[in-house]
Order: structure tokens, then sequence, then C-alpha cells
């Protein structure tokens, strides 16, 4: 993965506007946060194959940086990516680490099913 | 003449510490206030301690929070205006500029009052900052009504120079922290105050005095 370059993922959001798409939305603080440190309260979820439509979005921040898709009846939101997939052209592959280098969050579409 | 006072801010207890004793003089001298709040802040992490809201019912009970601290302060007119909350930076400018449009159209405030876009922190401020300034920006230079930014980044001041615009709020501690205290699930007493109880004086050195930059625009 390459670190996110905001024009680029700005493009991409906006061709897959209006349209039916899978998503992957997910968020991890790590199986052993509370392990590690007694104070961290672990948490965790992921959506997968989810269909979504959103009317637009943008990429904000000067990084990490935050993304917002705007659907029908409510919202899609990230905060905290880092790095994007730069050799898929047709889907969006967006995902977040910490300075270890573990994922945080991630943030994927696509038209065909993950 | 009646002032016309048009407060713009994101979040429910936005105006609580920042603003509210300003808002409550302006009252006092006889101004017309009113407050648009953008959202109702229904993406908050505090539910209480323990947790007596919930994602489901956190809305309702902010919008009464909301109500009280207007209340408080003397509020009569309180608009909300059903954006969602940490969306305004993604929502769509024309449709949230138009609203702030129509306000101006129907108030025709002498001052306005909002966050300093770029310093003021959270994605919500800065994007309601600049999306006020857009407004106000678009009216002839002799309509314009004159803008009052509250900011707290950590360099607005290095930025900015000092707030050129300082209000003596002492007179009107009582309705700021009814204010204040009206947001019972965003701030429980100890974050507020410390933990110690402050007294009258601590209470007059932290929180008497709101400071403001006016807006430049630059055509
Ligand atoms: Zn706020």
């Amino acid at each position: 993965m390459q670190s996110i370059e905001p024009s680029r993922i700005q493009l991409m959001i906006d061709q897959f506007v209006n349209q039916d798409l899978y998503i992957h939305l997910e968020m991890t603080t790590g199986a052993y946060a509370a392990h590690l440190d007694s104070s961290k309260h672990p948490a965790a979820n992921f959506i997968t194959n989810a269909v979504i439509r959103y009317s637009h979005g943008g990429i904000s921040g000067s990084g990490p940086y935050r993304v917002g898709l705007k659907m029908d009846r409510g919202w899609i939101y990230a905060e905290g990516l880092t790095h994007y997939e730069e050799s898929e052209s047709d889907r969006l592959i967006m995902a977040g680490h910490d300075n270890e280098g573990k994922l945080v969050v991630a943030l994927q579409l696509s038209r065909e099913p993950f | 003449m009646e002032q016309q006072v048009l407060v713009i801010l994101p979040h429910p207890d936005d105006e609580a510490f920042g603003v509210s004793g300003t808002l409550a003089k302006l009252l006092h001298n006889g101004a017309k206030v009113t407050y648009a709040c953008l959202t109702l802040g229904e993406m908050g992490r505090n539910m209480g301690i323990p947790p007596f809201a919930s994602r489901v019912t956190l809305p309702a009970i902010r919008k009464k929070e909301l109500e009280a601290s207007c209340r408080a302060i003397g509020i009569q007119d309180l608009r909300i205006l059903g954006f969602h909350d940490k969306m305004i930076e993604f929502e769509d400018q024309d449709a949230l500029n138009a609203s702030i449009d129509a306000l101006l159209q129907e108030l025709r405030p002498s001052l306005v009052i909002t966050f300093y876009p770029g310093y003021s922190v959270h994605p919500d401020h800065d994007a309601c900052g600049a999306a006020v300034i857009r407004s106000v920006g678009k009216l002839p230079r002799n309509e314009r009504p004159v803008v009052h930014c509250v900011a707290f980044s950590k360099n607005c001041e290095e930025e900015l120079g000092k707030p050129d615009v300082t209000v003596d709020v002492k007179d009107f501690l009582k309705q700021k922290m009814e204010s204040m205290q009206a947001h019972k699930s965003q701030f429980q007493a100890a974050e507020l105050l410390g933990r110690k109880k402050l007294n009258d004086q601590e209470i007059r050195r932290r929180f008497g005095t709101e400071g403001y930059w006016t807006y430049k625009f630059e055509s």
C-alpha cells in the first residue's frame, strides 16, 4: 500500500457516485489491547459486502485522513486513514495503520463483492 | 435600534463555554439573539456515568439540554438545522450555504458569531465557520454583518494575534454556569470544574471573559 494522495482518492470517490457498491468497513483496537494495557478497552467491528450507494463524498484532513459518504438516508464515515492500494483501479481500498504498522481502520468500496 | 445577533455553531454545548456570557450580556442590553445549531451532537461519546443515553436516545436528550441551555442564557429563538453530527465538512456545500443564506436573509443580523475556520480544532467547527464566512462573504460589502469568531486551536494566538474583541461577562456568570450545567450528558461536574469546587473568585478568573477575532474579509 502507499500513503494516501487525497486528490487520487477524491477522483475515485467521485467515480463511484450513485451506484450500488459493496462496502467493507472495519475498525479494531486489536484483540490484545487490554492484555498489553489493562486501561485499554478492546473493541472491534466490521461489516463486509453490505450494499450501499452514495450521492456524494469527500476526503479531508492533512493525514491521517477522514472520508465521508452521503447516502440517501444516512452517512458512511471513517477517520484515521493513512494508506491506499495504488494498484487497484476499479476498487477503492483504504486503511489506517498505527505507528506499529497495525491496521486500525479500513474502508473499501467495490462494484464486485470482496 | 435593537441589535439582531445570529449565532451559528455546529453542536449543542458549543455555545456554553465560549459565548454564553456574551449572549446573556447582549440580551440584557436589549439585543435579539437567534442561535442556529447545525446538529444535535448525536455522535457524541459522552453518555453519562453510568450511561443514561444511547445512540438512539442521545439526540433527543441533547436537544432538551440545548433548550435548557438557551433558557439559562435567555435565548428565545433557537433553530435546529438538522445536519448530521461530524459530517459538516462532507455535507453538500450548496445545501449548507442555502440554509445559512436563508437565515441571513430573514434576520439581517448586524452581528454574526461563529467559529474561526481553520482555528477551531473539530472538523465540524472549522467547516461551520467556513460555511458562515462563505455565506456572509457573498453579501455586498455594505450589507455584511460584523463576524466575531471563536478560536481555540493551539496556534490561534500565534497566527491570529490576541482576540481583538474581549467581552467582560463577570456579571453574567450565573447564566454561563447554568448553560454549561444544562448539558448534563456531556459534562460531568468534575470534568467541567476540576476535581475541587471552584470558589467565586476562581470562577470569575476562569470564565469571566470571552474573546473573539473579528473576521477580515479579503474583498
Ligand atoms: Zn463542538
